[in-house]
């Protein structure tokens, strides 16, 4: 069971209180935690990532394992600890504005 | 009895503020979407159980809320908006070309007949429809396709799609605005456009009096006179008498002719508001009084509207769509400030009251008479 922590803005809006579990089929990489996020909470398409172009917005932020994985490419294997469930994947609204 | 719904947008959530027919006490409901900036909400003619709403954030984009219970709870729809086809380019602050890229939702025109139908105006400027109660959204491309648009520029805010006019007498028939680049008519429900900007005179374009590139702020119409049209740019208030084919100057004693919004009394047509703004550059009331200007000869003629508005020290900003009239007799005014005030008039403007002082900063007023 992947463990994915969103922002509260996305909690809200998807309705979400604490993690968000998923099953992840496959290797386990931001793009199919995404994927299976957003096939479980469809109103979550467009607000991490770009419907078209499937980029990371730019004020979001991807953290595990006390690392900063937003500039990785969106296939690679997360950490094993993510995989496992036993660390979350934490998607972060960058801290920026008012 | 009748009653009101206002329905406010704020930088930081949405709030629905009711009464009855009398408009003497006011319930504060929200915030709904707390956080998130809501350009524009609005509900259906056709169904005022059913509204629209804008959300939207710096960090997570753009959604677009539906209630089915006039605003008690939501369901967030579809926020797919994709220009169609390959969208090609605009000229950008610094003369450049720069790509049509999609910002936000600022105004939401549900259909005067079809609940599940409704208008999206958008930064960088477009229209979309949707048919589905918002659940899918297509571009009307041939607005942004006009052979004008490689011209248009942003203004200030962003270039924006701010305000559409539906044509109750002609189904056909609409009319956008856009920030920079003027007003446009549809005559084929929105298939093909052209600019409707005659008469309008920009000091700040190299060709004043050019076809497109005019920062108009707001347009307005009643019902029943759906020719008569009438224009805060953003210097100039302008009247219409042919729906759009040609405009003319009515700003006469104005104290400024800066300003954002513009509205038409519910039951009398040639009765207009406007909310003067001492300069662009400035964007604050003239002499720090918060006034209302009413003219109810259609333009010129202005009165000032001071009773139960701030007359010193007033330096708040009213936004091009904050501005709404309920059709009670006597017609009732409202409109909402930069500073998180909502005012109401319930006797067309002549006297003032705050419904609500302190929300955050308003973005958008409509309002719903309820039977």
């Amino acid at each position: 069971m992947i463990r994915v922590v969103l922002p509260a803005h996305l909690r809200t809006l998807a309705r979400i209180e604490g993690e968000a579990q998923l099953e992840v089929e496959g290797p386990v990489t931001q793009r199919s935690i995404l994927d299976a996020l957003e096939a479980m909470y469809p109103m979550l398409r467009g607000t991490i990532r770009d419907h078209a172009t499937q980029s990371r917005r730019p004020f979001v932020r991807f953290f595990a394992c006390e690392q900063d994985l937003s500039h990785e490419v969106p296939d690679a294997r997360l950490p094993d600890a993510v995989a496992a469930g036993v660390e979350p994947f934490m998607i972060v609204g960058a801290i920026a504005g008012g | 009895m009748s009653s009101v719904r206002v329905l406010v947008g704020t930088r930081k959530g949405a709030f629905v503020l009711t009464s009855d027919g009398k408009r003497e006490r006011w319930e504060v409901g929200g915030p709904h979407f707390t956080g998130w900036e809501i350009y524009h909400l609005k509900g259906s003619p056709a169904d005022p159980t059913r509204l629209y709403a804008s959300q939207s954030s710096s960090w997570f984009g753009q959604v677009i809320q539906r209630s089915d219970d006039g605003g008690n709870t939501w369901e967030s729809v579809g926020n797919e908006f994709v220009y169609d086809g390959v969208p090609g380019t605009h000229q950008w602050y610094d003369g450049t070309q720069h790509p049509w890229e999609f910002a936000r939702v600022w105004h939401l025109e549900p259909s005067l007949t079809d609940p599940d139908t409704v208008y999206a105006g958008v930064e960088d400027a477009g229209l979309f429809r949707s048919v589905d109660g918002g659940r899918t959204w297509e571009e009307l491309s041939g607005l942004r396709r006009h052979t004008s648009g490689p011209s248009w520029q942003p203004g200030a805010g962003g270039m924006c799609l701010h305000t559409i006019l539906l044509d109750p007498s002609n189904p056909e028939r609409m009319f956008i605005a856009i920030s920079a680049a003027g007003a446009f008519r549809s005559d084929d429900a929105g298939t093909t456009w052209r600019p409707i900007n005659r008469g309008l005179q920009s000091a700040g374009l190299p060709d004043p009096d050019a076809e497109v590139g005019h920062c108009v702020h707001r347009l307005a119409m009643h019902p029943s006179r759906p020719g008569v049209l009438f224009m805060q740019k953003h210097w100039d208030v302008m009247r219409s008498d042919d729906a759009g084919e040609s405009w003319h100057e009515v700003s006469d004693n104005l104290p400024s002719d800066f300003g954002f919004p513009i509205d038409v009394h519910a039951n009398e047509p040639d009765t207009i508001y406007v909310v003067p703004i001492k300069s662009d550059s400035e964007h604050i009331p003239p002499d720090a009084k918060l006034r209302v200007y009413r003219s109810r000869t259609g333009g010129n003629e202005w009165e000032a509207l001071t009773r139960g508005l701030p007359q010193s020290d007033c330096y708040v900003n009213v936004l091009r769509d904050a501005m709404a009239v309920d059709s009670l007799d006597s017609c009732g005014v409202y409109f909402g400030t930069t500073g998180g005030q909502v005012y109401a008039s319930k006797d067309g403007g002549d006297s003032w009251a705050p419904i609500v002082r302190d929300l955050p900063a308003v973005l958008s007023v409509e309002v719903q008479t309820l039977p």
